[in-house]
């Protein structure tokens, strides 16, 4: 098999972002589904926090790439 | 000589990689050969045809401006407001409406340049170049630090950048360097790699899907799953492709929030 081993390694990486997305929506639809009429508040929250936990999955695939 | 042609010359299957993103300008000639300087690329002329799309979608929808809308303005109007209530008056706060054109322009700006990616005959976004991200997002950068500037001063912007308030004095030749660090420069690296690698990996995944599939299905021989297997690779293929819809979508709207965000925190007077 020929391949680089970076690539395991940023799909390793990828599993804590992953998580962390997956809490942040799991809350996200809690709390709408408690208080349904939160949802145009908790939108912009949840999706920021989205992306700030997707960038540690971004940053990874830039350094798989990158890194040799 | 590119992925399709070689996959029916039969020259064997190449996993895709970062080398598929150089493309050959008008010449034929492509950055990565030899220190060539390309003159000008499929990506560039599609940004600047991104622009002329966007002003001419929000022209054409408000061009009227009737009371009893038309399909096409209120398609126009609803997005607009979308930009506007959505992002700038629910982040920036009561100062908004100065910064509304910027938002709107970049999130139209960027998602119609993302779905540029999907369009069957253009097939490529320019922001799946990292070097359009990085431009967006340094202007981005200079917007939201002159903003900031303006509002309180060279010296008064830095401390309110930099030092966060209700913090004890001792902790604070520690939390000044991480805080300019993140607030001055790891923000417009993050925003431009974000935009960039969702962009990028999703046409990754695109090429892999259809160079793969396609190789699969015409060449593969040995087993008989192979090529119900080209099958599924394509059926999985045409399925990322909706996803990159949502993503274009996602990611635009991400930028200008996030945008939205970082100028309301150089106007924020809490501390």
């Amino acid at each position: 098999m020929v391949g680089s081993l970076n690539m395991v390694g940023y799909g390793l990486a990828a599993i804590g972002p992953g998580v962390g997305i997956g809490l942040i929506f799991a809350a996200y639809i809690n709390g709408t589904a408690r208080q349904p009429e939160m949802q145009s508040r908790l939108q912009p929250i949840a999706i920021l926090g989205f992306a700030l936990a997707e960038a540690l999955a971004i940053i990874g695939i830039a350094l798989a790439f990158v890194i040799k | 000589m590119s992925e399709p042609a070689r996959i029916l010359a039969n020259q064997g299957f190449h996993a895709p990689g970062p080398v598929d993103f150089f493309l050959p300008d008008f010449t034929g000639k492509s950055w990565n050969q030899s220190g060539y300087d390309t003159l000008l690329t499929k990506a560039s002329v599609l940004l600047v045809f991104g622009a002329v799309l966007a002003y001419l979608f929000l022209a054409f929808t408000s061009r009227r401006g009737a009371v009893v809308p038309t399909k096409g303005q209120y398609l126009g109007e609803q997005a607009y407001s979308f930009v506007r209530n959505g992002i700038g008056q629910d982040i920036i706060g009561p100062k908004y409406m100065k910064y509304v054109p910027l938002l709107v322009s970049i999130f139209f700006f960027v998602v119609i340049n993302n779905l540029f990616g999907i369009v069957p005959v253009l097939a490529f976004s320019p922001f799946s170049r990292v070097s359009f991200a990085y431009g967006l997002a340094l202007l981005v950068w200079i917007i939201y630090n002159g903003v900031g500037i303006m509002d309180k001063g060279l010296l008064g912007y830095l401390k309110h950048a930099t030092v966060p308030a209700g913090v004890p004095v001792a902790i604070l030749p520690l939390l000044i360097p991480l805080e300019f660090l993140s607030n001055i420069l790891v923000r417009p690296v993050t925003l431009s790699l974000r935009l960039f690698a969702n962009m990028f990996a999703g046409h990754l995944l695109l090429i892999l899907f259809s160079t793969g599939g396609a190789y699969l299905l015409i060449h593969a021989t040995g087993s008989p799953v192979l090529k119900p297997a080209g099958v599924l690779a394509f059926a999985l293929g045409v399925a990322i492709g909706f996803l990159e819809v949502v993503v274009a979508l996602l990611q635009a709207y991400v930028f200008t929030l996030l945008t939205a965000q970082y100028i309301s925190g150089a106007l924020a007077s809490d501390h």
